[in-house]
């Protein structure tokens, strides 16, 4: 027995049981020194793993040695290696950069707990991602979930009560939809295991159940990603979190249940689903671009930074959705260099606004005017991480845009369409990142206010290693190309 | 009685729009959570009625018994889990309430959202 073979297990387990451990470490520093550990760890995990599925395609593990389809079958694909590699890559880079964010944020009393429910929310997201099973992803998403309600709920400011009781209320709404749609697949075809399920649906003479399960596995999960207009608990939820907080969720946690989404719809539900491509396309194509349109216009408009920037997700989360929409490998290419790519530009920005966030209580856009002059460095970060958002050539972003505008312009007429709305909304986020570079660097300090030194140079390195990595994967994009395109050629093997 | 033979599966559906309707009409944010709770109930119903066997006892192998009929056991330990799950969620709720109740005031969805307009 060699260790690797032990990795898929390894990556749920290591971060769960260092979490209670974690409570118990009192003294000042320990708690983010174990927690960061144990994410660098997870994170090797799943450079190890990415190495594994790199040259012999998947990588399986029978958890207590009962064989699948009757015991719990771990399963990691390219596809899932690239999530693996965008959660545990956003935690360790939120703990490293973060410490005097977090301590700033977070009473000294309370951060083992903080430190603990970030390690479960880490466990729960890479378990999502490696289970092969149905009932597993629902218990490892509610780990997440609840992790994630603690981690936002640590935020100061008093509305993140009511912002994170929504995400509760909704959250619990989808996770509860997804186990009816799994329930309703049990019944009929007798198993849990993915793989299994979609050979068994194969069987089963009556399909209504199952294209029930589908409408309420793809709504359910449709609200844990915040695909519009089932968003409403993200924006909130994000501006209040605890700057850290909302680095790390926002580049993993709605990716996480596209992923999980992605893999229902392409693997179980395509082949068995009579027309069910043409189903998905036009039920999420239309939200995909509502999405890009109005949460792009809402940012244009919104005065709070980090609600800007939580905007501009929902509208990344649209782009990701209309790729996968194109139902082709090119699109399906598209989505996933998109979840990759957001993840990176989302991940930056928000550190640089944890920056910001250690000179400034209220980070409103008017408080900002003028700060480029103080804080150069933290916003000549936030600048090359906005045009990466907005996809300037030589950038990450570009990549995955200049992906899912040659994936849509294979699809004819609608192609077009599609790609002028891939402009536009590219001009708008031109226009809510240039707001923040105005105010920031052709603004006047505001009078009243005393001037602001420079963030911290250790929260400034981690940063601004964010930052090159978007340059860096714009130039060289070879490793996350080749998991999407991969993962994108498996989710489809199926269709004609 | 194919109507009457359905009717765990009908009490389920009505049970879950019950809790449904109580989440999303009510505007105490308690009264919310109590909908919430109803709403996952109705689930494990679901689950509890799919593994019912006609006939069938809980499954305990016994000596020299051959022609026992078993309920399928699995569900009952999958929703074993969801209720846990539930009981969690319910408990983060409250634990939130409790905190909006300390920084607000009022248990009051509206009467939360004017505070915050207001300041």
């Amino acid at each position: 027995m060699n260790l690797t073979e032990h990795l898929p297990a390894l990556q749920v387990v290591v971060p769960m049981l260092m979490a209670p451990l974690v409570v118990l470490m009192r003294i000042r520093g320990l708690p983010w020194a174990v927690a960061t550990a144990t994410s660098l760890m997870a994170f090797a995990i799943a450079v190890g793993l990415t190495d594994t599925v790199i040259d012999s395609y998947s990588a399986t593990y029978e958890m207590g040695s009962w064989r699948a389809p009757y015991g719990i079958e771990l399963h990691v694909t390219r596809f899932s290696a690239l999530l693996l590699l965008i959660v545990t890559g956003a935690s360790t880079l939120a703990l490293v950069t973060g410490r005097q964010s977090i301590d700033a944020e977070i009473e000294h009393d309370r951060q083992p707990l903080f430190y603990a429910a970030w390690l479960l929310a880490l466990a729960g997201f890479t378990g999502i991602v490696v289970t092969g099973d149905a009932f597993n992803i629902f218990v490892f998403m509610e780990i997440a979930s609840l992790a994630s309600y603690v981690l936002i709920a640590a935020g100061s400011d008093r509305r993140v009560l009511p912002a994170v009781f929504k995400y509760l209320i909704m959250g619990t709404i989808g996770a509860t939809f997804y186990l009816i749609g799994v329930g309703l697949i049990y019944m009929m075809t007798g198993t849990l295991n993915l793989a299994d399920m979609e050979a068994r649906i194969h069987e089963v003479g009556e399909l209504r159940p199952i294209l029930v399960a589908a409408g309420f596995i793809t709504l359910g999960l449709a609200l844990k990603a915040a695909v519009f207009p089932l968003h409403a608990w993200l924006p909130l939820s994000y501006t209040y979190a605890p700057h850290i907080v909302t680095a790390f969720l926002a580049a993993c946690s709605t990716k996480v249940a596209l992923f999980v989404l992605l893999r229902f719809d392409f693997l179980v539900f395509q082949q068995n689903l009579s027309a069910h491509e043409l189903q998905f396309t036009i039920f999420l194509m239309p939200l995909a671009v509502l999405a890009i349109l109005i949460a792009s216009g809402v940012a244009v408009f919104e005065r709070n930074l980090k609600g800007l920037l939580a905007y501009s997700s929902l509208a990344q989360v649209g782009y990701i959705l209309l790729g996968a929409s194109l139902v082709s490998v090119p699109g399906l290419t598209a989505a996933l260099m998109h979840m990759f790519n957001h993840a990176l530009a989302k991940g930056a920005l928000f550190l640089a606004v944890a920056c910001l966030g250690m000179r400034f209580t209220q980070l409103n856009l008017v408080n900002l005017s003028g700060v480029a002059r103080q804080m150069p460095w933290t916003m000549a970060a936030f600048v090359l991480a906005g045009l990466s958002l907005i996809g300037v050539p030589g950038t990450a972003g570009f990549i995955s845009k200049w992906l899912l505008i040659s994936a849509a312009l294979q699809e004819g007429a609608l192609g077009v369409a599609l790609v002028a709305i891939i402009v536009v909304s590219s001009l708008m986020a031109v226009v809510y990142i240039w707001r923040v570079i105005e105010l920031a660097y052709f603004g006047d300090p505001p009078e009243s206010t005393r001037p602001v030194s420079e963030a911290p140079g250790w929260m400034l390195v981690g940063t601004w290693v964010a930052a090159l990595m978007n340059i860096y994967y714009g130039v060289n994009p070879a490793l996350p190309i080749s998991l999407a395109g991969g993962a994108a050629a498996s989710l489809l093997q199926h269709l004609p | 009685m194919e109507l009457f033979g359905l009717f765990n599966y009908w009490a389920f559906a009505i049970v879950l729009m019950t809790g449904f309707y109580a989440v999303i009409t009510k505007g105490n944010l308690i009264k919310k959570l109590i909908g919430l709770s109803i709403f996952q109930s109705a689930v494990f119903l679901l689950y509890i009625t799919m593994d019912k066997v006609d006939g069938g006892t809980a499954p305990i192998v016994q000596k020299g018994v051959t022609d026992q009929v078993f309920s399928n056991p699995l569900p009952q330990v999958l929703i074993l889990t969801a209720i846990v799950v539930g009981i969690s969620t319910t408990a983060m709720g409250l634990a939130i309430v409790v905190r909006i109740k300390e920084c607000y005031g009022t248990i009051e969805e509206h009467e939360v959202q004017n505070l915050d307009r207001d300041s």
